[in-house]
């Protein structure tokens, strides 16, 4: 294997695990997603810099970084970006390598992610009231006082709220279309 | 109206509809009996992952999604309407990367296949409701069911991220004007909002309060700058965001926001004269109702032209042509 190629094994391994990926290639380092971030002011790094990241193979330097979870998936860079480059959907694949490496040291934004999914594999639909207990319990105490206070009894007295939560009818196939999809990523994006 | 041949659309109302928004889905079905074409809610969806499934694992996100498209099309619906702009986001994306990337097409294929569901991109056309509103009922239609104008009250229409970003074609991608114009055919008064389509923050609120409430913030001040009556919105999670944290917006930041946000799906059903409990106002935290008591029966009297003072600098004219 050449220098060059082991030097750019991380992009290509975000690149084949995108769809659409291969236009990272092309990236210009011209700043505009950054420029267009609502939240780039409070990342570690601006989309460019991880880009010019993983172009320098700084793997941990990226997944440890909290970039990819203060994404808010607005999609501005992706639509304003010269080059086409879906760097939201690229987000996305530096959150799910953070996660399977266990990369990301504050844990907030992937818990999060975690949980919401729990409930969704379990019963196929959301649970707000379920995810935020749980969450908040775990990573913020004092949130959750906030919560049955303020803002959570405003939307449970509006009926805002459930307490407990919907299950869809055949969530046998739907737990059998997860768990296959599950197998086949293991083996390749 | 260029809807299905019968008029029909298949209605993915989304987790949100459920519960928190309770609001927009029984607005939106509603408006949609008014203006004549009809919601028939799929059978057995399940969620479409939210933000969050991506984040994890993005095979099983897309197929997660894909379950509702092949629901959609085996019942033989051409069209899903998914009011919730994030659901849209990923029902259109799904159909759209299956189109565009065979490796993915094929893998979700065969993990739907272990649900004895198959889907061929293109099958089924996903659509927000204020598309269809805006293009298939059309402005006319709208114009002909409007039987409470809503004469002075002054609107900010919201439309966020979602329904335009990334490319979904039916407006613009940084400053839509669909809504603005169905602001007006139903009555109101459209304020400028230069931020009409900046995020909310999305689910930031759970990760971080410096993100998410100044992303709100801005917002707020944004059409109170602009002596808004109320934002108007299309999305379950902008409403969320710009409503029931505008308290703790104001507690941080010493600011005295009273904005109600409205679903437009409600906006419209006043405007067709229902009552306010029939789409179902009430269920918002900021009160809408001082800011509904403002509409007038008569329509606002447009400000006299001022004559042009002859001895002042020639300026260009501010007139709009035509």
């Amino acid at each position: 294997m050449t220098a060059q190629n082991g030097r750019r094994r991380f992009k290509h391994e975000v690149i084949d695990a995108t769809p659409g990926g291969e236009q990272l290639t092309l990236c210009l380092q011209c700043g505009t997603c950054g420029g267009s971030c609502p939240s780039g002011a409070d990342m570690d790094h601006t989309p460019r810099r991880i880009f010019a990241m993983i172009d320098a193979d700084m793997k941990d330097e990226v997944l440890s970084s909290n970039t990819p979870w203060f994404c808010v998936s607005c999609y501005y860079c992706s639509v304003r970006c010269p080059q086409e480059i879906p760097i939201t959907d690229l987000m996305y694949t530096l959150k799910q390598m953070a996660i399977r490496e266990g990369r990301y040291e504050q844990r907030r934004a992937s818990d999060f992610s975690e949980t919401f999914i729990g409930y969704v594999e379990s019963y196929g639909r959301a649970f707000e009231m379920g995810l935020a207990t749980r969450y908040h319990l775990f990573h913020n105490p004092m949130k959750m006082v906030g919560m049955a206070t303020g803002m959570g009894l405003s939307l449970l007295q509006k009926g805002r709220m459930s307490l407990t939560p919907e299950r869809i009818n055949n969530i046998e196939q739907l737990q059998a279309i997860l768990n296959k999809a599950k197998q086949l990523s293991a083996g390749g994006a | 109206m260029t809807a299905n041949a019968n008029g029909s659309y298949a209605y993915y109302p989304g987790c949100s509809l459920t519960k928190n928004a309770a609001a927009y889905d029984v607005s939106s079905r509603v408006i949609a009996r008014a203006l004549g074409f009809e919601l028939n809610e799929l059978t057995d969806w399940n969620c479409c992952g939210a933000s969050e499934y991506f984040s994890l694992n993005q095979l099983p996100a897309y197929a997660l999604v894909a379950r509702n498209l092949a629901l959609t099309a085996s019942e033989g619906a051409k069209q899903v309407v998914a009011p919730c702009s994030l659901c849209y986001v990923n029902l259109y994306k799904t159909d759209k990367y299956m189109g565009d990337h065979a490796d993915l097409n094929e893998k979700v294929n065969a993990a739907l296949a272990a649900g004895k569901l198959a889907y061929r991109a293109g099958d089924v056309k996903v659509r927000h409701l204020l598309d269809v509103v805006v293009n298939d009922v059309g402005f006319d239609n709208v114009a002909a069911a409007v039987k409470k104008p809503l004469y002075n009250l002054r609107v900010a229409p919201y439309y966020g991220c979602l329904i335009v970003r990334p490319r979904t074609g039916f407006d613009d991608v940084e400053y839509p004007t669909t809504m603005d114009h169905l602001m007006e055919v139903l009555g109101a008064t459209v304020v400028d909002f230069p931020l009409k389509a900046e995020c909310c923050g999305g689910h930031m609120t759970q990760i971080s309060d410096d993100v998410a409430l100044e992303l709100i913030r801005r917002l707020l001040h944004n059409a109170t700058e602009y002596e808004a009556d109320a934002i108007v919105t299309v999305c379950p999670m902008c409403q969320l965001n710009l409503d029931a944290y505008q308290d703790q917006v104001n507690r941080r930041f010493g600011t005295r926001f009273k904005m109600p946000i409205l679903y437009f799906t409600q906006v419209m059903g006043l405007a067709f004269g229902m009552e306010p409990k029939a789409v179902a106002i009430g269920k918002e935290i900021v009160d809408a109702r001082p800011a509904l008591a403002k509409v007038t029966a008569e329509p606002p009297v447009q400000p006299k032209k001022k004559r042009r003072d002859k001895s002042a600098l020639p300026m260009p004219s501010t007139e709009r042509e035509g």
